[in-house]
């Protein structure tokens, strides 16, 4: 057993990899979905969900239980095939785009391997087309669940989601050429350290000020990519009842909501590697104390936890939430202590709490802006995302040859 | 038989079923999914040549793009289960000669040939994506600019014939 698991160590470790990957996205949605209706629902002056658990922190789980205890019929007429295949596409073609992200710079020594984090080997040359060529398939779940349920509002839904993907798939992608052109790669790894050239900068080295044309097109698509509101036609309520997965219940409808979540936690990576330095920090590398940021947040919110949690209504909250502070707490107090491990967790950290700056970014558009009309997407889409695009993509690159020819820059 | 070799076949024999699938399917629907899986077993292939560039870019454009606009079409005209009509004479038995002519040639050449076949991971000069730019926009650069003038040509006719109904 222990000749065969140094035998295949790489296979092992991505395996465990996976489980791992798959287990914290798929936990890490169940608890967006409650951020999302907490956020709004404080947008909106509500309370949101607040019964199951301490302020409804057992929401997820329960609408878990449910989507799989609910009854799952096929429609009369449906593709049998088709029906079946769409939810299952969607689901796997967005867990496979996140597993091509890198979450940290330093692999972990463990067990004598290097063991990077993220799936896709760090030095994928083609990184982030791999990404697009993922997600551009991505569209099929959404078009052939309109198409196979056999039914009208489906249709259109689907009919209205490859028409949007089209449109923006160009812009995407066109947005994004600006910053492989500063970095001169496509592999995601290398277009952070072209960013980390001034790391003394901190903030201001990142490729959202040059490029800022860019990430405005770039982030607008990607939203429109994930379907999320204000660009969710192909889903609209109150013109298509639930677009393409009206015809979806149980665990088939869930799949499509996790592929949906699952979109914009890769959007939200997406945004904060090539836009906003990945695992950079905001900070110049100077600023030593910085480094004990986490620590400062983790025991801080910790301790807001024990506070709020020794005041909850319930006794089960009064449990719960106390218990789960002291965990905050005590890992931030891990950090201060291990210098090594703190050292460690810079770069996921900043990592993370950008990708949860950009799903508040999300919901919070949800929270506030009202859906596009059709017309207006496409056009919006057609001629003003795209022409911008483009104008980033000559600019950049004449801007990068005057600094060849010019100032003899590399 | 060595792993790359396994999947290469692998790959081969998906892209084949793919395409005799295309032909067999009845529904529209059903022959563009199909022709997905070929476009897509395609891309495998050309990973294990070592052109990771050309791979991404034939899922990207091929399986993201233009398959898509083939199901949105397909979609939006509503095409229903096609009809099969027996094979016409005049296309039968010239199609069949020509099948067995081609079977022929490519089994001669495969008896002829005597040096193995690549089919494992190369990271070629040619294939990587300076290689590709560089031949494109250097050495082929005029190539490359008609092409793009005769896809711009086309684009103006259909945006013309678009338009025509509004007038």
């Amino acid at each position: 057993m222990n000749s065969f698991l140094k035998a295949n160590a790489e296979l092992v470790i991505t395996l465990v990899k996976i489980v791992l990957l798959l287990f914290i996205v798929l936990t890490a949605n169940a608890y967006l979905t409650w951020f999302e209706r907490k956020v709004v629902a404080h947008m909106q002056s509500r309370w949101g969900p607040h019964r199951v658990g301490p302020h409804g922190l057992l929401q997820p789980l329960a609408d878990g239980v449910k989507f799989l205890f609910k009854e799952d019929p096929t429609p009369a007429g449906v593709d049998k095939l088709v029906y079946y295949l769409a939810p299952l596409l969607a689901l796997a073609l967005a867990l496979t785009s996140i597993a091509l992200i890198p979450f940290g710079p330093e692999p972990v020594r463990l067990f004598g391997q290097d063991i990077y984090l993220g799936i896709a080997p760090p030095d994928l040359n083609i990184g982030i087309l791999a990404l697009f060529a993922v997600t551009a398939l991505g569209v099929y779940g959404v078009a052939l669940a309109g198409w196979a349920s056999n039914s009208k509002y489906p249709l259109l839904g689907g009919l209205r989601s490859s028409a949007q993907m089209i449109s923006y798939e160009l812009t995407l992608t066109m947005s994004v050429v600006g910053v492989l052109l500063m970095a001169g790669s496509f592999n995601l790894k290398k277009i952070i350290e072209a960013q980390a050239h001034h790391l003394q900068w901190g903030i201001l080295g990142w490729n959202v000020w040059p490029q800022i044309l860019g990430f405005f097109c770039f982030f607008i698509a990607a939203v429109a990519e994930t379907n999320r509101v204000p660009f969710d036609l192909p889903e609209a309520e109150s013109e298509l009842v639930a677009g393409f997965h009206t015809e979806y219940s149980s665990f088939k409808f869930a799949m499509f909501f996790i592929a949906e979540y699952t979109s914009m936690i890769t959007v939200s990576c997406l945004c904060s590697i090539l836009f906003f330095g990945g695992w950079l920090s905001p900070f110049p590398a100077s600023w030593l104390f910085t480094h004990y940021l986490p620590s400062a947040i983790l025991i801080s919110f910790g301790l807001w936890v024990i506070w709020d949690g020794i005041r909850y209504e319930t006794i089960f909250g009064r449990i719960i939430l106390p218990g789960l502070g002291a965990a905050i707490t005590a890992l931030g107090v891990v950090f201060v202590l291990l210098p090594k491990v703190n050292e460690f967790i810079q770069g996921p950290f900043w990592l993370l709490s950008k990708i949860l700056v950009f799903l508040f970014v999300y919901v919070w558009m949800r929270g506030t802006l009202p859906r596009f009309r059709y017309d207006q997407l496409m056009a919006f889409g057609w001629k003003l995302l795209l022409p911008l695009s483009i104008v980033n993509v000559i600019v950049t690159s004449f801007v990068i040859l005057a600094k060849m020819q010019w100032w003899g820059a590399k | 038989m060595t792993a790359s070799l396994a999947v290469f076949f692998a790959l081969a024999a998906l892209a084949v079923i793919g395409a005799v699938s295309l032909i067999v399917q009845k529904h529209p629907i059903h022959s563009a999914l199909s022709l997905i899986v070929v476009m897509i077993a395609l891309a495998g292939l050309y990973l294990l040549l070592g052109a990771e560039f050309v791979a991404a870019v034939q899922i990207i454009v091929y399986g993201g793009a233009i398959m898509v606009l083939f199901v949105f079409v397909i979609m939006l005209l509503n095409a229903g289960v096609e009809e099969h009509t027996s094979i016409s004479k005049m296309a039968g038995a010239p199609g069949l000669l020509l099948v067995v002519a081609l079977a022929g040639f490519v089994a001669a050449t495969i008896a002829r040939s005597t040096e193995s076949v690549e089919t494992t991971l190369e990271t070629g000069e040619i294939a990587s994506t300076l290689g590709i730019s560089n031949m494109i926009f250097k050495e082929f650069v005029y190539p490359f600019e008609l092409t793009s003038f005769l896809i711009l040509v086309a684009v103006l006719g259909a945006t013309v014939l678009a338009q025509r109904e509004k007038s």
